[in-house]
């Protein structure tokens, strides 16, 4: 007996409830630093203000010790430009990044992240997690350093990211926070931030909780809060009947619609890219190339091989040319900045012109990934320890594989069956799906060199902040936006909540209780609320329909969502959790009627504004709430070079950084 | 076919997600605990197997697996219409095998990487 039904079906009564019940009780905390989100960012952020000898309580709607996109495990830590082996510098490396990006990139972020990742994952060593080949099982390899033990990924001679066995990742994290004496607060979800006099635009002084398995309510004020929330998700597509999503599907935008409604400034919001999501195929569970399996041969049905091409299109002659920058190339940052990369850029990838070779009949169907043909150790790499180690993929795949028989010393792992347009880069291969089904891409609060937003009190780390983001640099802002939180809780004046702002959210959060004529479930107000962000903001955008899809959301606010039905505290949450998706899409949805021009750049198409990146865009549109009002403006992309900051990232680094030189 | 019949709602999909071998399993609620989705219940019978109240929300993350000290206590199961496109070949034989199939080759043994 493992599921309701067969426990209804032989016990013949409905289980209870099984943990206390508590709506509207209220507990009151006060700390000095507040942590919002106990993820990656979150346990970074939360060590690191308590170095500081500052009391810090998380809050975190799951639990820490596995919890957050990021949790699952790691297996490659990226932009570890300060490692003893790397060939690139920080500097080097963000300026890379922000030319790569178009300029929409978060220059702070990026240095942040290129200065401190490697010290960032020399604490994680510390606490437990293994980042070397300390048994030798990869001596000898060419991507093994045999002094450090460091290992590296898909670029062998600049050596910046690192592979590591990061599956305990997270259990390491908490041990850490418990150690150190850090509060947590496990299953309590982030609901509203708390502001000076309850005005939007003041400073941060706490935020709202509500308890998951309890529906117990929770106020924490605090001197600095610290903003760690994942990408919001759930608002374009959301079906549980077929579920495959690669992001944690319980990062919902309560961190985003919080911070929005207290006045945050956020940028980059527009923006939004295709998500085979419910569609997908296992992630990194049927045969493909692409990140963790970078660099692994392609066979057609008849073992004919797929060629691996330079920058210039020429086919690769060895397998190690396709882990080394081309002649005259210093290094490839590769995919994680867009895709496909500039030229100067470039990582070596399968023939682009696959899709119309298998068209003309060159190559059959179905492909495989053929691990076996890869020297032992470059296989070994891929499956045994980034398969082994990443998150959502030593149990769902190399466990579930294994298990079942799979040996990627002697099998070949079919590539899914698609039209032949699907195989035009190997990120696709994770499944197919129509065009207006979107995720959330770069948006984030906007920060300056103390990773703080607009907001007095309230800093940023990992997704929350706009830009392209990955472990490492979820982990890295978040080492360094605990340090300046702490640094300012120390020095915070005393305030008092406003009794008002905290009975309004509790009445807002306790409403979806009340059952009505005609109520619905959560699930089914999610799928509504994505209809409307798949029909009038999906991959085509015009005035008209953006204005549509803001009409409708607001309607879905004020009738079906005020309808919505829980029956118990799990569905309260995931009640609550689709008042901050509307929140989420109706902020796209200004920000998509705020920028009047397309942009390939952000993936970003207006019908009624078809020039693609015209100079005069070049810029940040930026938005935040003034007095109830969506209020748009604009940052040169640059904004963080520029007064009242110094002109280089290292000056603004030193200057800001906090940390004893 | 002697048990009673209820009225039940259909089974959410996926139907099961995570499955418990009762045999192994001695009921300590670590998984529960940590579940991000709250996917498993307590038993209401102490020292039973948890209960999977919510498999429409797992996330086959498989940090339950990971965190149960009585290997073969859980299992995650993808959902069939993921399961069934992950298919192999033998280089050496030619056979082809998928996951969840009746009579499968022997098990891989070797552990990931450490």
């Amino acid at each position: 007996m493992t599921t309701w039904h067969e426990y209804i079906q032989q016990q013949a009564h409905i289980p209870e409830w099984p943990y206390p019940v508590r709506y509207g009780e209220e507990r009151v905390i006060k700390t000095d630093v507040l942590v919002l989100g106990g993820g990656i960012a979150g346990c970074h952020a939360a060590i690191n203000a308590r170095r500081q000898g500052v009391k810090v309580t998380v809050l975190e709607k799951s639990n820490t010790r596995w919890s957050g996109n990021g949790g699952a495990g790691v297996d490659h830590w990226l932009s570890a430009c300060a490692n003893p082996c790397s060939q690139v510098s920080p500097e080097d490396f963000t300026t890379r990044a922000l030319i790569d990006s178009g300029g929409y990139d978060c220059g702070p972020l990026r240095y942040v992240n290129a200065k401190e990742s490697w010290d960032t994952l020399l604490d994680c060593e510390s606490m437990g997690v293994q980042i070397r080949d300390v048994h030798g099982e990869f001596k000898g390899a060419a991507f093994r350093d045999e002094n450090t033990e460091l290992m590296f990924a898909y670029d062998y001679q600049s050596k910046f990211d690192l592979r590591v066995y990061g599956y305990n990742m997270k259990p390491s994290l908490q041990k850490e926070l418990r150690r150190l004496g850090v509060e947590i607060l496990d299953r309590v979800m982030l609901t509203s931030l708390l502001t000076e006099q309850g005005q939007q635009g003041s400073r941060v002084i706490g935020a709202t909780g509500l308890h998951t398995r309890t529906g117990e309510f929770y106020v924490v004020l605090a001197r600095a809060v610290v903003l760690a929330t994942g990408l919001p998700g759930r608002l374009w597509v959301f079906s549980t009947e077929y579920r495959a999503t690669f992001r944690d599907p319980n990062c919902t935008g309560e961190g985003m619609a919080a911070a929005w409604n207290a006045g945050a400034e956020f940028t980059r919001l527009e923006e939004s890219v295709p998500d085979s999501a419910t569609l997908a195929y296992i992630a990194y569970g049927v045969g493909n190339a692409h990140n963790t399996w970078h660099g692994c041969p392609i066979v057609d049905a008849n073992g004919k091989e797929v060629p691996w091409v330079d920058r210039d299109g020429s086919d690769l002659t060895t397998t190690e040319e396709r882990f080394l920058p081309s002649p005259g190339q210093p290094y490839m940052v590769g995919h994680g900045l867009r895709i496909p990369p500039t030229y100067e850029n470039h990582v070596k990838q399968l023939a682009p012109d696959l899709p119309k070779r298998i068209s003309s009949g060159e190559f059959a169907l179905p492909l495989y990934a053929d691990l076996s043909r890869l020297p032992e150790q470059e296989r070994r790499a891929i499956f045994g320890l980034m398969v082994g180690n990443e998150g959502k993929t030593r149990i769902p795949v190399y466990d579930t594989l294994t298990k079942a028989g799979f040996d990627p010393d002697v099998d070949m792992l079919q590539v899914p069956v698609m039209p032949p347009g699907a195989y035009v880069h190997s990120n696709s291969w994770a499944g197919m799906a129509p065009p207006q089904w979107r995720q959330w891409a770069s948006g984030g609060v906007v920060v300056d060199w103390d990773l703080r937003t607009n907001l007095t009190g309230l800093y940023a780390a990992g997704g929350a902040i706009f830009g392209a983001g990955a472990h490492s640099s979820a982990a890295s802002s978040g080492r360094y936006a605990g340090r300046k939180a702490a640094e300012y809780a120390r020095i915070a004046p005393d305030t008092q909540p406003d009794l008002n702002q905290i009975a309004t959210e509790k009445a807002r959060i306790y409403a979806p209780l009340q059952s009505s004529s005609r109520s619905i479930g959560w699930k089914e107000l999610n799928a509504g609320i994505c209809r409307v962000m798949q029909d009038t903001c999906g991959q085509y955008k015009t005035e008209e329909a953006l204005h549509l899809g803001l009409y409708l959301l607001q309607g879905i606010r004020e009738s079906e969502a005020g309808k919505v039905y829980a029956s118990n505290p799990h569905e309260l949450a995931r009640a609550v959790e689709c008042l901050s998706i509307i929140t989420a899409g109706e902020a796209v949805i200004h920000a998509s009627l705020a920028r009047k021009a397309s942009s390939a750049l952000l993936n970003f198409m207006r019908l009624d504004y078809p020039a693609i990146d015209p100079p005069e865009w070049n810029k940040l549109v930026t938005l935040k709430q003034v007095e109830g009002q969506v209020t748009p403006g604009e940052l040169p992309t640059d904004y963080h070079l520029r007064p009242p900051f110094a002109p280089t990232y290292e000056e603004n680094y030193q200057q800001h950084c906090a940390l004893e030189q | 076919m002697d048990h009673p019949v209820y009225m039940v709602p259909n089974p959410p999909t996926p139907n099961r997600a995570i499955d418990f071998d009762a045999e192994i399993c001695n009921g300590c609620n670590r998984c529960v605990e940590i579940c991000r989705s709250d996917v498993l219940m307590p038993n209401p019978e102490p020292g039973h197997t948890p209960l999977v109240l919510y498999p429409d929300e797992c996330w086959y993350c498989g940090t339950c697996v990971l965190e149960c000290h009585h290997p073969g206590a859980i299992t995650l199961l993808h959902p069939l219409n993921q399961s069934i496109s992950v298919v192999w070949k033998r280089t050496t034989t030619g056979e082809t095998f998928r996951l969840g199939m009746l009579n499968p080759p022997p098990p891989n043994t070797k552990p990931p990487a450490r």
